[in-house]
C-alpha cells in the first residue's frame, strides 16, 4: 500500500494504487478543468500519488472543494499522445491528474 | 457546445518561443502584491483566478499581456466575491481618470 499523506482536512480513499492502468475521462464540460484537454480519452499507468487535495473544480466556484480528492501523477507514453511523434519510444509525459478524471482502464 | 476551452491550447501548433527580458512596470508589481496578500489572507483563491482569466474573450485572451490578464481576473474575483462592486469600481475609474487626464497607452 502506498503512503498517506496527513491533511487537515476530509479527503477521499485513494482507488488506484502505483502501477494501475487507467483512462482520462474524454469529457468537456464547462467550468475551471485542471485536466488538460489533450490528455482526455487516453491511457496511462499510475506513478505516483501525491497526496489529497481540495478539488479546484468547486475552490473556483467559490465552495469548499471538499471532501479533497485524490491527486495522481500519470505516465503516458509519448508515442501513444502523439501518434507523429519522432522520440525515442521510451519518452513519457507525466501529468498530474484527479482521481474523479480517471477510470480503470 | 464548447469543446476545447481556447486557454487550453497544449499540443496545438505554436511555432517558435521568444524569450525576453523586460523591467516590471510598477502598476505590474502592484498587481503583483495585491493578488499575493488577496490569497495568502485567504480572501481569494487561484483557482478562481484562472478560471476569470480563462473566461476572458477569445480576443482579450489572445492580446492582453501576462498582467492585464491577471488585473482583469482579479477585479471579475473581488466583484463576484463582493470585496467590491461594479459601481464602486465604474465611479473610481472615473475619478482616477479625472484626476490623471486622458488615457495613454
Amino acid at each position: 500500500m502506498q503512503a498517506q499523506f496527513e491533511t487537515d482536512y476530509p479527503a477521499l480513499a485513494p482507488r488506484f494504487k502505483v502501477g494501475d492502468k487507467v483512462k482520462v475521462r474524454a469529457t468537456a464540460p464547462l467550468g475551471h478543468i485542471r485536466t488538460p484537454f489533450y490528455i482526455r480519452g487516453h491511457v496511462g499507468e499510475i506513478e505516483r500519488l501525491c497526496g489529497s487535495f481540495p478539488n479546484p473544480e468547486e475552490l473556483a466556484q467559490m465552495r469548499s472543494g471538499l471532501p479533497a480528492i485524490p491527486l495522481y501523477r500519470v505516465r503516458f507514453k509519448q508515442k501513444e499522445v502523439w501518434p507523429d511523434y519522432k522520440g525515442p519510444g521510451s519518452d513519457v509525459v507525466e501529468i498530474e491528474i484527479f482521481q474523479h478524471w480517471l477510470e480503470k482502464a | 457546445m464548447i469543446e476545447r476551452g481556447h486557454h487550453d491550447m497544449g499540443g496545438l501548433p505554436a511555432g517558435k518561443v521568444e524569450p525576453t527580458e523586460h523591467d516590471y512596470p510598477e502598476w505590474e508589481r502592484r498587481v503583483d502584491a495585491m493578488v499575493q496578500l488577496l490569497r495568502s489572507g485567504g480572501k481569494i483563491t487561484v483557482d478562481e483566478l484562472r478560471k476569470n482569466i480563462e473566461q476572458l474573450p477569445r480576443e482579450a485572451y489572445d492580446h492582453l499581456s501576462y498582467y492585464e490578464k491577471w488585473i482583469s481576473s482579479l477585479t471579475q474575483t473581488l466583484i463576484q466575491r463582493g470585496i467590491i462592486s461594479t459601481d464602486e469600481l465604474g465611479r473610481k475609474m472615473e475619478e482616477v481618470t479625472k484626476r490623471a487626464g486622458p488615457v495613454r497607452d
